[in-house]
């Protein structure tokens, strides 16, 4: 019963795994032609190469600002509608909205609203007298742009997995607490949150690793032939980069394991330190 | 005491529609813009509303692209990789689940450990694998490798596992024989998992980009994530088509997430608790 998965995973995804890291140590060049065994080049190349260090810079940048921001509002958010209030299954499926939607259609849309000629965004920002800004041209603001949207995707995705850790503490807490007197936000600090870490602890390890695969914001509305892209682009997109529109499959391979091997260490590095602030009961 | 109440819970009320403002504007201005013809949705200062309803960039699109050809290629490959998903991982589930046979601590190890490796690290063997089986350009190549997922297999050994053993052993001394058991006992009772999986798997299908963009270059094989991004590569300015386009290819999640939005919203709330 087992073999249809094992047989295709082997194919699909054993396979390319050894053979990724056998590539990274081969110099591949323009259709897949293997010119030979080069040792550590693709990596000792990797560590010399300024446009890397860039990538890794701009990727961790994205980690820090995106993660925080899309966490906090996911939980305010969920602790509101948490709150006794009408209408809450109707708020989530308005706030879950962006998170089912592809996105490329939703890369398109905002780099539309973001357009520095005729977006909207200008048009409003225009009638309170701000001048207008060229918001993804330029390389001061794309990366917030491209924050701003992933944050936009996030925040009702991982709304639904912490109000659904919300929901499942025990109701007798708070009633406790309440008889202690304890207020609104006594109770989130003391009840809610120490008993969310395990949930706040899964979505913080999801949130790291998609965002440090970010490609399709970067892709489709900074796109590969921009200025700015050397100032936006995450792992991911570089990967793509050298793979297909430079046609270094080789180093592509290198910046894979690299990629791998960081998201890796991360999601230990978080194992290890969960014991620290996740309590499980 | 009463006053107070209330105001907090304007308060909430006020913060949670601002949310719900920011959340839904991008949809109605690609909806709005969507009507206008690319003059008016280049003009300055911009109209909100269309001057005059117009569908004139839903035809472009279908003049410019095989629209219709690249929406059957999506429903093909998104429903394949869900039919194929749910029951090659249901299969192996139960059998990680309540099968013993040799190896199986290793296998299970091993598969745990695709798990951990990121989609992107795959890729290039994958589209070599393509390429060899002269698969490229080809509506097979969508969707192959993602007929195998270990994330699933996980999942649903995981509803299994939580099922207790004396309803199949009910089932075997009624003269159940395994397969038997499996299908008409075991399958309905993680049909939660089944949906969820599904769920996820159709969106993920239904959204990918980089994988449909690599292995097929000619449009008529294209999805719509790809075909959009190359429309959006080749008519730079078209704003008003690029948008309609962004609307046909959200319209039909939007419409199973209407009809399913208690599973979705479950499926993403499981996930979080059994993760």
């Amino acid at each position: 019963m087992i073999a249809p998965v094992t047989i295709g995973l082997i194919i699909f995804y054993f396979y390319p795994f050894f053979r990724v890291i056998r590539d990274s140590f081969h110099n591949i060049g323009a259709f897949d032609r293997d010119m030979g065994f080069v040792g550590l080049d693709n990596y000792i190349g990797m560590f010399k190469d300024k446009e890397m260090w860039q990538t890794l810079a701009n990727t961790f940048e994205y980690v820090i600002i995106i993660v925080p921001l899309s966490l906090i509002l996911a939980m305010i958010i969920a602790v509101l509608l948490n709150a006794k209030i009408k209408g809450v299954s109707v708020f989530r499926v308005i706030y879950f909205l962006p998170a089912i939607t592809m996105s490329v259609a939703v890369s398109m849309v905002w780099r539309w609203i973001f357009n520095g000629d005729f977006g909207i965004l200008n048009g409003i920002l225009g009638s309170f007298g701000v001048p207008a800004r060229q918001w993804l041209a330029d390389k001061s603001t794309a990366m917030l742009c491209i924050c701003v949207v992933a944050i936009w995707s996030n925040v009702g995705y991982y709304m639904i997995i912490l109000l659904a850790g919300i929901q499942g503490i025990s109701k007798g807490y708070y009633e406790a607490a309440e008889i202690d007197g304890a207020t609104g936000l006594q109770k989130f600090f003391k009840i809610t949150l120490p008993l969310l870490t395990p949930t706040i602890f899964y979505v913080v390890i999801m949130l790291i690793i998609s965002t440090f695969q970010t490609f399709d914001g970067i892709y489709l509305m900074i796109g590969p032939k921009s200025q700015a892209i050397k100032y936006t682009q995450s792992v991911v997109m570089y990967f793509y980069r050298s793979a297909f529109d430079y046609s270094k499959k080789g180093y592509a391979s290198a910046i894979a394991v690299l990629l791998f091997v960081i998201i890796m260490s991360l999601t230990v590095f978080q194992m290890k330190m969960q014991k620290k602030w996740v309590n499980y009961d | 005491m009463k006053k107070k109440v209330n105001i907090s819970k304007l308060l909430i009320y006020i913060v949670l529609l601002s949310g719900v403002l920011i959340a839904v504007f991008p949809f109605v201005w690609m909806f709005l813009t969507s009507f206008k013809t690319n003059t008016e949705a280049m003009a300055i200062p911009p109209t909100i509303l269309p001057k005059k309803i117009r569908f004139d960039s839903f035809i472009t699109i279908f003049e410019k692209l095989p629209f219709l050809k690249i929406y059957l290629n999506t429903i093909i490959s998104a429903l394949v990789t869900v039919a194929a998903q749910l029951t090659f991982c249901a299969m192996a589930g139960y059998a990680y689940a309540r099968i013993n046979f040799p190896f199986k601590n290793i296998l299970f190890t091993a598969t745990l450990a695709v798990l951990m490796v990121p989609g992107t690290f795959f890729i290039l063997p994958q589209y070599r694998l393509m390429y060899s089986m002269k698969l490229l350009n080809t509506i097979p190549a969508l969707f192959l490798p993602n007929l195998f997922s270990a994330m699933g297999t996980f999942l649903l050994r995981q509803f299994f596992l939580s099922l207790p053993q004396e309803l199949e052993d009910a089932a075997y001394i009624d003269g159940c024989n395994r397969g038997k058991a499996f299908i008409k006992i075991m399958l309905p009772l993680v049909k939660p998992g089944l949906v969820s999986l599904g769920i996820l798997t159709f969106k993920f299908a239904w959204n990918d980009l980089m994988w449909p963009m690599i292995v097929n270059t000619s449009t008529d094989k294209m999805t719509l994530s790809a075909a959009l991004s190359f429309m959006q590569g080749q008519y730079v300015t078209d704003y008003a088509c690029i948008m309609a386009g962004a609307i046909m290819a959200v319209i039909p999640v939007l419409v199973l997430f209407a009809v399913f939005q208690k599973q979705f919203i479950e499926g993403v709330a499981h996930t979080g608790i059994k993760g």
